[in-house]
């Protein structure tokens, strides 16, 4: 996408140019349609959805829907609403974005400035680590936070999330490192700096736009992350995925569908927000690093 | 006298400070996955039940597994799920670079909605998807209150069909970002040689059928590997959008695995399954990593 700006030399009809300008706005409408059916559906009084039409606007606007979601709702055995596991899952997400974005970066630095033999299959071993099932993991962590007194806590989840996150926040700064000039960083080995002096002086400060891919992926991964949630959290340390799962799942007395809806987009907003307001700069990102070293 | 050993140490220390800073990610990877695969892939031979235990029972765990019912319906759902998944989610993707790459206007405007499906949570697509297809309050009912009456959509509650309806919500999740992955191939394409085949008269079909398309490989080698190893872990969307039912019918290996370790007790074929996923995924996974970092070099 480094050239996104570059143009096909390919022509074509008018007719054709129609054509697809229909099919890509049909195209638009799918890819909104349940965001809109989830907003006018989460403004709506129940007996509107229910009675009538989901595509329809609210004839009686109502933000209740929001308030009950947010902090009255059923979420398992308590009716909490989904506030406390909002701030469970921003507790989470800060200290394992942090942590693992830290460590990829040094990683990355080694792994292309200080290089030694072997290095490359270590870095496919640490790789490869974030494609395997999580499934494979399951058990084996759920003994060992047990043994370390972690089970259910939302610093035994900052744990799994930076482990199995380190793999990719490596590799974005290891293909971004590789095009920094490695002769600034003898030049300045020869003058005497050492190996954190680099990393902080020289490299850091020029790192920016791979920072940003790194906290933009990790927050999403870890935000929108249920199965290590579910697995490994109790009450005091649940996501809000699981939470969202735990309301719209719950068998007892009516089912809320403006609730649900309004539910969902509360736990959709915190990524929507990080994609519409950095989106762009993931992108840019992504290529100043170019994606195949 | 001190100074001679300080400068020595230090220039030692540096010399192993690179590796010092690696050593506790490497840790980390050669505990908990390394370390974890071979506990998991060892309890797949043990008689563990609610609990890890260790008396050794051979391939029994992998006999029974693919004896079950269970298991056979989970396989063959993954099967036809990732099969469509995969199948769709290139043709749109393709499609849809391919319309964006004629000069569009708007396409910064429509680029951003066909991609931001991607920053959801499969449980809140799950969500929005399963009461959308509901017929009790989704589009069947929405139907019916338009006047048509006769219409039907109950695939959601079918089971011969729900396994299209996570087809359809998966799709709808990552198809767009399979667009952007051919677009970013596309954008690469040198323009020299598309107008030397224009002046020899190529036609807009054979100029992408001989030329274009075949310039994409890396591109469908991506969203391919992509694709797979995405269908083989989807677990979320499923536990969202149909819990596995109606009965059985949208069972894959995921919620299959997590159901026979943690609600049924039967840990020993769960870690079986899990083995199996990994083995799927491995076989995909080594060879596309194997040749991605050995061009690196």
């Amino acid at each position: 996408m480094a050239a996104m700006q570059q143009e096909s030399a390919v022509r074509t009809s008018n007719a054709t140019r129609v054509l697809i300008y229909l099919l890509l706005l049909l195209f638009a409408f799918f890819y909104l349609l349940p965001l809109f059916v989830m907003g006018v559906n989460s403004v709506k009084p129940l007996s509107e959805i229910t009675g009538g039409n989901m595509m329809a606007l609210p004839e009686m606007w109502t933000l209740e829907p929001w308030r009950k979601a947010w902090s009255e709702a059923q979420v398992g055995v308590q009716a909490t609403g989904l506030k406390p596991y909002f701030w469970n899952s921003i507790k989470m997400v800060v200290p394992a974005v942090f942590i693992s974005t830290i460590l990829g970066a040094l990683n990355g630095y080694v792994l292309t400035k200080w290089r030694f033999r072997g290095d490359t299959i270590l870095f496919g071993l640490m790789l490869f680590a974030c494609f395997i099932p999580f499934q494979i993991v399951l058990i084996p962590m759920a003994r060992m936070l047990g043994i370390f007194g972690l089970a259910g806590t939302t610093w035994g989840l900052v744990l799994v999330h930076v482990v199995y996150g380190i793999g990719f926040t490596t590799l974005y700064f290891r293909n971004y490192y590789a095009a920094f000039p490695t002769e600034l960083v003898r030049a300045a080995q020869i003058d005497g700096a050492g190996f954190f002096q680099i990393f902080w002086r020289i490299m850091l400060p020029s790192s920016g736009p791979i920072i940003v891919v790194s906290v933009i992926w990790q927050f999403t991964n870890i935000w929108n992350d249920f199965l290590f949630g579910a697995s490994f959290a109790d009450f005091s340390s649940q996501p809000m995925t699981v939470a969202l799962n735990n309301l719209v799942q719950s068998s007892t007395g009516v089912k809320e569908y403006n609730v649900h809806f309004a539910g969902a987009i509360l736990a959709a907003l915190p990524t929507l927000l990080v994609y519409v307001v950095a989106g762009r700069f993931f992108v840019r990102g992504l290529m100043a690093g170019s994606v195949k070293g | 006298m001190a100074a001679p050993v300080d400068a020595d140490f230090r220039t030692r220390l540096q010399v192993w400070l690179p590796k010092l800073v690696l050593s506790p990610s490497l840790a980390m990877a050669l505990v908990f996955v390394y370390g974890f695969i071979l506990f998991t892939v060892y309890l797949s031979f043990t008689d563990s039940r609610i609990l890890p235990s260790f008396g050794w029972v051979g391939f029994e765990n992998y006999f029974k597994l693919f004896r079950l019912r269970h298991w056979e319906i989970a396989v063959t759902n993954m099967g036809v799920f990732a099969v469509l998944y995969m199948v769709i989610c290139t043709a749109i993707g393709l499609a849809l670079a391919i319309f964006f790459d004629q000069k569009i206007r708007g396409e910064g405007i429509l680029r951003p909605i066909y991609l931001y499906p991607m920053a959801l949570s499969f449980i809140v697509t799950g969500t929005a998807w399963k009461w959308m297809l509901d017929p009790g309050i989704g589009l069947e009912n929405t139907m019916h209150a338009l006047g048509w009456e006769s219409f039907a959509f109950d695939w959601i509650k079918n089971r011969n069909f729900a396994i299209y309806t996570v087809v359809l919500a998966a799709v709808w999740q990552t198809s767009g970002f399979v667009m952007a992955m051919f677009l970013a191939g596309l954008r690469g394409i040198d323009n020299e040689i598309l107008k030397a085949a224009q002046i020899d008269g190529a036609s807009n079909w054979n100029l992408y059928r001989r030329i274009i398309i075949p310039q994409l490989r890396p591109a469908f080698l991506s969203a391919f590997v992509i694709l797979a190893h995405l269908a083989i872990k989807t677990y979320d969307l499923v536990i969202a959008l149909t819990g596995g039912g109606p009965g059985r019918a949208t069972e894959l290996p995921a919620t299959f695995m997590y159901s026979y370790t943690f609600t049924r007790n039967q840990m020993g074929i769960g870690a079986a399954s899990a083995t199996i996923m990994l083995m799927t995924i491995a076989a995909i996974m080594i060879p596309y990593l194997y040749s991605e970092l050995r061009e690196r070099k």
